[in-house]
């Protein structure tokens, strides 16, 4: 048992890690979505700020700081300024439940690689994600334009739909681990099937729930092909359309800080989180479980540029008729299968 | 690790709450009514948790923050405010609601002071529920004693679905 | 450790809070947000006392609680709609006619 001061310092420490970790892993991922994109319609991308334009993600924080901040006269002030804030809080939160790797030892400290570890960990994270909605609905209410308030509508329509099939892809997942402890549901995931096949859960019943996860999971951080709340064709730019500078640069970070956190839970729930072949030096037992799970919320996020290439825009009511008259109910069918099997197998 | 810090942790929470209640009936703008409204059922989220209900935490979040609340400022910002703003915000039963408060107000009192059985608690400690479980043993209440309850709200929640559908839908 | 009665008290007010909105606001909407208000008061007393008797038939109370809102929350608000389609006002006091 651990005193109250050394669990406040040990704490105080990781955050502080992990909200400098993750905000320059939005930058970068940033970078990387210009860069790949770039690649994707036969063009360079940011090449000119350092090598392979590395440094772009610098050059465009400086410009969101100097420019100049705009706030039109016709918004409603409070929330104006309120709404941006309230999305970048709710996208950081959520991190702090998400475990990175094993338990470590460092300088005498034994603690988790993560904030806290919770038993209602992806209570939180749902929670959490489905509050990121009030950041958008406010800017487009309070911006007081007609393509704010479209927007706006839109997002929460959207994410309130699309929240109900990514809750219930979870419950296949939950069913299975017994636990809401991201730890836990990590863990039930080791092992091996004849050998090879890594026990994870898309490969272990849960490969329907897992692509019910990942499209609600698009839409849930408004992004190609469902990022009709931000339709630049139709909407100029939704719900940031009157936003400017650094608080347009935290409608940005939001969003990209929103899809590492989806890309992790992904990680953690359907692609065996930090469980990979291990071998090496101890040191490299101690690192390489962390590597594969950076390695494969990667790919993810490769995933999530590569169809942003890829695919068109949806129409709103094919959104929402894919919402109810599709996710849901395969969700509710996957849930229904799962528990069926664990319950007639235990 | 055992608690710390919880009358603190209680009398900010309780404000926030309160705060937000008040706010929520004096404010003219419906949507700032909203937002506080928001604030009280998360301040109350955080009670939970310190009574040992992290499961009904989490879902007073999920499904009261992040679901109902998002619906109403959805229907909210659907109607113009403008124009409602407007309009009159507190009708004319000022005599009617302080006496209604009033009394209430006593009532409780009332029952606070007399009440045997609860002055017998305000010194007792309370039980610590095991938080490890919480969820599973809701689930067996839930599936188990409180079957016939649980089936009849989700037949109500089916009605709900459907009247709200007839009610809103222009065209059928 | 904070006793049960402090808890209750709290549940008071916030219902007090719900019953003097309900009573003196026209914004049909406000009123629909009292009886959250209500509801939520009722909630935390719940909860309070399942810790305190170390009963999680309380809890259970609750789920049953937020359903009946949730439920109330959906057809409530489509009957706004409904209303508002039809006189453009959000008033109770000028929705006092029983034919759209």
């Amino acid at each position: 048992m651990q005193s109250v001061e050394s669990f406040v310092v040990v704490s105080l420490i990781k955050s502080v890690i992990a909200v400098f970790v993750l905000l320059t892993a939005v930058a970068y991922s940033v970078w990387l979505e210009r860069k790949v994109v770039g690649h994707i319609q036969n063009r360079w991308g940011p090449t000119r700020v350092g090598p392979f334009g590395l440094l772009q993600p610098l050059a465009d924080g400086i410009k969101f700081l100097f420019k100049e901040d705009i706030t039109p006269p016709h918004v409603y002030k409070t929330l104006y300024i309120a709404a941006p804030m309230l999305s970048v809080i709710f996208a950081l939160t959520s991190i702090s439940v998400i475990p990175i790797g094993n338990w470590v030892t460092i300088a005498g400290v034994h603690t988790p690689l993560q904030i806290t570890d919770v038993n209602i960990a992806l209570l939180i994270i749902l929670g959490v994600t489905s509050m990121g909605v009030y950041g958008v609905a406010l800017a487009g209410w309070s911006s007081n334009s007609k393509y704010s308030l479209l927007g706006g509508l839109r997002a929460s329509a959207q994410m309130v739909s699309y929240e109900i099939s990514l809750g219930l892809s979870l419950i296949g997942v939950l069913i299975m681990a017994g636990s809401f402890s991201l730890r836990d549901i990590v863990d039930s995931q080791s092992g091996v099937f004849w050998g090879f096949i890594p026990r994870w859960n898309i490969f272990h019943g849960q490969t329907v729930a897992f692509f019910v996860y990942l499209m609600s999971a698009f839409a849930e951080t408004n992004r190609v092909p469902f990022d009709l709340p931000e339709a630049e064709t139709e909407l100029v730019a939704g719900y940031h359309t009157e936003y400017s500078a650094m608080k347009f640069a935290m409608f940005f970070m939001a969003e990209y800080a929103n899809m590492i956190t989806v890309a992790c839970l992904a990680t953690l729930l359907f692609l065996g989180g930090w469980h990979g072949p291990i071998w090496g030096l101890t040191w490299m037992q101690a690192v390489l479980p962390v590597f594969w799970f950076l390695a494969k919320v990667f790919c993810f996020l490769f995933l999530y540029i590569w169809i942003r290439g890829t695919l068109p825009r949806f129409r709103y009511d094919q959104l929402m008729a894919f919402a109810w008259k599709f996710l849901f109910p395969l969700a509710v069918a996957n849930l229904v299968i799962t528990g069926l099997v664990v319950a007639l197998r235990s | 690790m055992t608690p710390v810090a919880t009358p603190f942790f209680f009398y900010l929470l309780s404000g926030l709450a309160l705060l937000g209640g008040i706010l929520v009936i004096t404010r003219k703008n419906a949507v700032h009514s909203a937002l506080a409204l928001i604030l009280t059922l998360l301040a109350l989220a955080g009670l939970y948790l310190m009574l040992y209900a992290p499961f009904v935490a989490g879902v007073q979040i999920i499904l009261y923050a992040g679901g109902i609340m998002v619906l109403f400022l959805f229907v909210i910002m659907l109607v113009s405010i403008e124009k409602s703003q407007r309009e009159d915000q507190f009708n004319k039963q000022w005599i009617g609601g302080l006496v209604g408060a009033v009394a209430l107000g006593a009532l409780f009192v009332r029952v606070f002071v007399r009440s045997k059985a609860l002055h017998d608690l305000t010194g007792m400690p309370m039980a610590q529920l095991p938080e490890q479980s919480n969820t599973q043993e809701i689930a067996v209440y839930l599936y188990g004693n409180y079957m016939l309850a649980f089936e009849i709200a989700s037949l109500l929640l089916l009605v709900a679905i459907i009247g709200a559908v007839v009610m809103a839908k222009k065209r059928i | 450790m904070v006793p049960i009665s402090y808890y209750l008290v709290l549940s008071g007010i916030l219902f007090g809070c719900g019953v003097v909105g309900f009573l003196i606001k026209r914004n049909i909407i406000s009123i629909f947000m009292s009886i959250e208000l209500m509801l939520n008061g009722v909630n935390l007393s719940f909860v309070a006392f399942a810790a305190q008797w170390h009963a999680l038939s309380g809890q259970v109370f609750v789920f049953l609680v937020m359903v009946v809102a949730a439920a109330e929350a959906a057809v409530g608000l489509a009957i706004i709609i409904a209303v508002y389609r039809n006189r453009e006002t959000l008033n109770v006091d000028q929705v006092n006619l029983l034919k759209l």
